[in-house]
């Protein structure tokens, strides 16, 4: 496999909310998509970005500015991969790549993915389903486990809320499920945006009707990130929405499971 | 939990930590007298035991099952002045401090004035060390390198091993018979010293008896008088039961703890033992009677569980006995750290958790109190459903139990040269020390600071807080042009200055050894009685003496940053950089970041630093370990620091790894505070890179928010990077459940979170009785689940 170098914003250690086990999560910079309630909007552009850091030398002092957005070899990458290599083996983990988009950069994915397996490590791929069928018929034997959203089935909203349209993901979504891939489908519940009884049943129902999915996982929206819309100069535009709340989200479970779909709540 | 059981429990929370003068006017009374005129020292020691014993309060509380007090009542707390004569400042401190108070009356304050100083002053052994150390000594001790742990503290640190609870304490004297009945005056020079000191744990057993048969009288006639037929029943068992053990060994749950609590008064009225004395693998001991309890019909497992409950109440009645000065910096808590052990592995290998390990858990979790202290022992062959039991417990967030590596303890103990099974009937007690329970006194001898050591390295000799130089010229450290120059200067500085402390180890041991030996100590421990000879004089199977390092993260990451930013980047030269820490940083913002932010630190899995972690352990241990004792062992290192990180941290100025002047240093093994960055697994890596296989115990601290634990994956979660660790030789781990809310609301409003107990170092505390340093340090830890 040839050395390929790609652009991250984040590697996170012990992470145990991105599938099974303990992981380890490479967040790839650059997503197609700007989903409104997007947890990593640090990872949206495809290019080197300032944030302004949290730590400050004197109340008064002016700012101190980090670069979000390193490049790095595959190697390297796989290096920091294999430093957990036990915790992997003892709780059955491995290794998830998110973003972004990892599907923005398909020769270095796709080298990840390839030195991972190599190693006999676990992969996950966490995605929004939207890149080309040609990239998936690229990675789609080295891939353990699908991580793959879906927000809004109505094309209009998910254009209104994503900024792209749902074709690429559904075709691709049914690709996966031709190739009898394990998938796992994740839902961010937004109040007033993905959460509505009509966008709930439309998801479930065609859902339903595919083959190969292993569970439905449905994310509470959270406003943790929103701090980091200000630091890096953006624009919150969910202000004032409240996450939603537990007896909400047991609800959607009630609901989605009445389609015959395995759900949890939380990744 | 019942009603009796909650009633004792309340009582012992609230009873106010009180200065007894009652063992210190007895003993005083004894020496006084002509008793000891015509008897060896051994002999006088174990009469005054006997007096003690004799003449003592018997104190049977309201309800209670399991009798017998220290004190004239619980928390009323006794003073060893054969050890430390607390002067009337002392007695002023401790009445007055903030934190670990003891009241003192005016009585006591009188008596101690009138009678006790009078008479202690200058022989307290306590005086004779400070007499018998050089100036060297003096010097280093004085400005911080290390502690002395037995300046004001007995020699205690071991465990109660199985054979105690098959034993009576006429079995013990039928073999003190034998032992005499050997003696080889032909051939034996020592003969007449053994004789002396089998004479002595003679006298020792028959003062256990006599106490034992003082309960029984007080129980009989407290059941005369009983209006209440039920409890009238219960003291006349307990009379029983008192008349029966300790004289021979326990049939039942109930004889067997009156049986072990006995012997645990006996060893801290003697001396101030201070350190983990304790019935040690305590669901491996009881379990015999716990079976043939159940078996014959005798008690109900509830039952069992409430005589166990009584039993936890008792080690909360008894406070860790006052310390003042240095001690008091070094430990400065309540809790005498009675760590009890549950799971392991039996002698043949083979897992030994068994029901009662479970009930015992349950008894920890309802319980909820200081003392006595618990931890799990995990082997590979421990069944995951025990520890996700154990951490279910972590989680309600009280700091109990610890969690130890069984694997790692037993090659610890073999590689000291244990046998087999005795290493597998080992265990950890204190914080985390290994030992071989009831076999072997492991002595630690004190804490030693090698971030100090750092500091003098760097300024030639000279210690910059006093300005005083009481270090070995190492040369000008500005004019070091490579790290290693730096290094060879540390271990030049490192081993003179364990040198020193080593020498006066040497010293202070004969001190103990001759002056206070141990007779009732010698009784438990094997081969005291076969060898005739003392506990503190090398009588046990093995003899051990450890020195605990202490700052491992500071010390790294401090050279790191000299090495990275110094010698190799070149971002500041040394004399810059030595002013930079003499002047605090004052105007050195932009450095100051550069320090904390872009210099490697240890924890973070990084090899860089992880390097020089390794570096300086191993110079720490090779100047350490193997050196002989004076009992006819050796010398071995530990890496924990109870609570003196604060206290050494207080003697250093600023640091180059970004630490501000005086604060405190990194904890056992656990990386600097907040310098983690990378998560729980990276400092899990970067603290298995220890070869903890050659230390007697090191100590990682791990805290964890309330909400990582709440559903069963975060407890799986947890238990795989515990398997994680110990597959890599980890010794022990520990893990704070708390929120740094909920503590800073703590610290806000101390009368509305008495309760709060939090694990500090190797132990638990409640949170409201720690200084405030270290409370600001426990809220700053980093939060591992920061999302």
């Amino acid at each position: 496999m040839k050395e390929t170098r790609g652009l991250i914003f984040d590697i996170k250690r012990f992470a145990i909310h991105d599938g099974p086990g303990i992981r380890t999560t490479i967040f790839f910079k650059g997503c197609p998509l700007e989903c409104w309630w997007c947890a990593n909007p640090e990872g949206q552009k495809k290019e080197h970005e300032e944030i302004i850091s949290p730590f400050q030398l004197e109340e008064n002092d002016e700012c101190i500015k980090d670069v979000i957005g390193d490049e790095i070899s595959s190697q390297e990458v796989i290096d920091e991969i294999l430093k957990d290599r036990v915790f992997y083996e003892e709780s059955n983990g491995g290794v998830t790549f998110s973003g972004g988009e990892p599907l923005m950069q398909p020769e270095f994915l796709q080298s990840l993915l390839a030195l991972s397996k190599q190693e006999g490590i676990h992969t996950i791929l966490d995605t929004s389903g939207y890149g080309t069928q040609s990239i998936f018929e690229k990675i789609v034997d080295d891939v353990d486990l699908f991580l793959y959203d879906l927000k809004l089935l109505d094309m209009e909203k998910h254009l209104k809320y994503t900024g792209v349209s749902t074709d690429l993901i559904l075709q691709n979504l049914s690709f996966l499920v031709d190739k009898k891939q394990n998938i796992i489908i994740r839902i961010p519940i937004v109040p007033g945006i993905t959460d509505s009884s009509a966008n709930l049943n439309q998801i479930g129902k065609y859902l339903s009707e595919l083959k190969s999915i292993i569970r439905v996982d449905i994310l509470p929206y959270n406003k943790m990130s929103e701090a980091k819309y200000n630091r890096l100069g953006k624009t919150y535009k969910l202000s004032n929405i409240a996450p939603p709340s537990d007896e909400r989200m047991s609800e959607i479970k009630n609901q989605l499971e009445l389609f015959g779909l395995k759900v949890k709540i939380g990744g | 939990m019942n009603e009796r059981v909650k009633k004792l429990r309340e009582q012992s929370i609230n009873a106010k930590p009180s200065l007894s003068l009652e063992r210190a006017l007895l003993l005083t009374n004894f020496y006084q007298s002509s008793a000891t005129d015509k008897t060896s020292i051994p002999v006088a020691r174990a009469l005054a035991f006997k007096f003690l014993l004799k003449n003592k309060k018997i104190c049977i509380n309201d309800g209670e099952l399991i009798v017998g007090e220290r004190g004239p009542e619980p928390a009323a707390t006794p003073t060893y002045p054969e050890i430390c004569t607390h002067s009337m400042k002392d007695l002023e401190i401790l009445n007055t401090r903030s934190k670990i108070s003891f009241s003192v009356d005016e009585e006591t304050r009188q008596l101690t004035k009138d009678r006790i100083i009078p008479y202690w002053k200058g022989r307290s052994i306590r005086d004779l060390i400070f007499e018998n150390m050089d100036k060297e000594w003096i010097e280093a001790y004085d400005a911080g390198i290390f502690t002395e742990f037995m300046e004001q503290r007995a020699p205690g640190h071991t465990v109660a091993g199985r054979h105690i609870f098959h034993k009576g304490f006429q079995d013990f004297k039928n073999e003190i018979a034998d032992a005499l009945n050997n003696l080889d005056f032909d051939n034996d020079p020592e003969a007449l010293g053994k004789k002396e000191q089998l004479k002595a744990m003679e006298i020792a057993a028959d003062a256990v008896l006599i106490l034992a048969e003082r309960y029984s009288e007080k129980a009989k006639e407290l059941a005369k008088k009983e209006k209440d037929s039920k409890r009238k029943q219960e003291l006349e068992q307990i009379a029983e039961i008192c008349n029966y053990v300790p004289k021979n060994a326990p049939r039942t749950v109930w004889e067997a703890l009156q049986h072990y609590w006995f012997i645990h008064l006996g060893v801290i009225t003697e001396l101030n033992t201070w350190d983990s004395f304790n019935p040690g693998r305590l669901d491996q001991n009881l379990f015999p009677f716990y079976k043939k309890d159940l078996e014959e019909g005798k008690n109900t497992s509830e039952e069992i569980k409430e005589l166990l409950q009584c039993f936890w109440v008792k080690f909360n009645n008894q406070p860790a006995p006052p310390k003042v000065g240095v001690t008091a910096e070094e430990s400065n808590t309540y809790t005498d750290f009675c760590l009890i052990n549950l799971g392991g592995v039996k002698e043949d290998g083979s897992d030994a958790v068994n029901d009662l390990s479970y009930l015992l858990l349950d008894v920890i979790e309802e319980m909820r109190i200081l003392q006595p202290s618990s931890m799990v022992q995990i082997s590979k062959k421990t069944p995951n459903e025990f520890l996700k039991r154990a951490l279910k417990i972590v989680r309600t967030g009280f700091g109990q139990p610890s969690i130890f590596n069984t694997d790692a303890i037993i090659q610890e103990l073999l590689r000291q040269g244990k046998s087999i099974i005795d290493a597998r009937n080992g265990g950890a007690s204190g914080c985390v020390e290994t030992g071989a329970f009831g076999k072997e006194s492991y002595i630690l001898s004190g804490y030693f600071n090698l971030t100090k050591v750092l500091e003098i390295t760097l300024n030639n000799g000279k210690d910059s807080r006093t300005g005083k130089k009481i270090g070995l010229e190492t040369g000008d450290s500005t004019q070091f042009k490579t790290f290693d120059e730096l290094f060879e200067a540390f271990k030049l500085q490192l081993n003179y200055f364990i040198d020193i402390k080593i020498k006066g180890n040497n010293i202070i041991e004969r001190l103990w050894a001759t002056i206070l030996p141990s007779p009732f100590m010698s009784l438990l421990v094997d081969d005291c009685i076969k060898n005739g000879k003392d506990y503190n004089d090398g009588g046990a199977r093995y003899n051990t003496t450890y020195v605990q390092g202490v700052g491992l993260g500071t010390i790294t990451d401090s050279l790191s940053s000299l090495k990275y930013n110094v010698f190799e980047n070149k971002i500041i030269n040394m004399e810059e950089m030595l002013k930079a820490l003499e002047s605090n940083f004052e105007g050195r913002n932009e450095l100051w970041m550069k320090l904390i932010r872009a210099t490697p630190k240890y924890g973070n899995d990084n090899d860089y630093t992880d390097k020089i972690m390794k570096q300086v352990f191993n110079e720490f241990y090779m100047s350490v370990n193997g050196r002989p004792n004076t009992k006819g062992g050796c010398h071995r290192i530990n890496l924990l620091p109870t609570t003196v990180h604060i206290y050494f941290g207080s003697v250093i100025k600023a640091t180059p790894d970004g630490r501000k002047e005086f604060q405190p240093l990194s904890e056992g093994v656990s990386p600097v505070q907040g310098m983690d960055t990378k998560g729980p697994t990276a400092v899990i890596k970067s603290a298995s890179k220890i070869d903890h296989l050659k230390t007697g115990g090191t100590l990682l601290n791990q805290k964890f928010t309330p909400q990582f634990l709440a559903d069963d994956d975060g407890i799986s979660k947890l238990l795989y990077l515990i398997r994680s660790y110990f597959r890599m030789d980890g010794h022990h781990i520990q893990f704070n459940v708390v929120s740094a809310d909920t503590l800073r609301k703590a610290q806000n409003n101390p009368e509305l979170y008495r309760n709060l107990i939090v694990r500090v170092a190797g132990y638990s505390d409640y949170f409201i009785n720690l200084g405030e340093s270290l409370q600001n340090e426990i809220i700053e830890r980093t939060e591992h689940l920061s999302v």
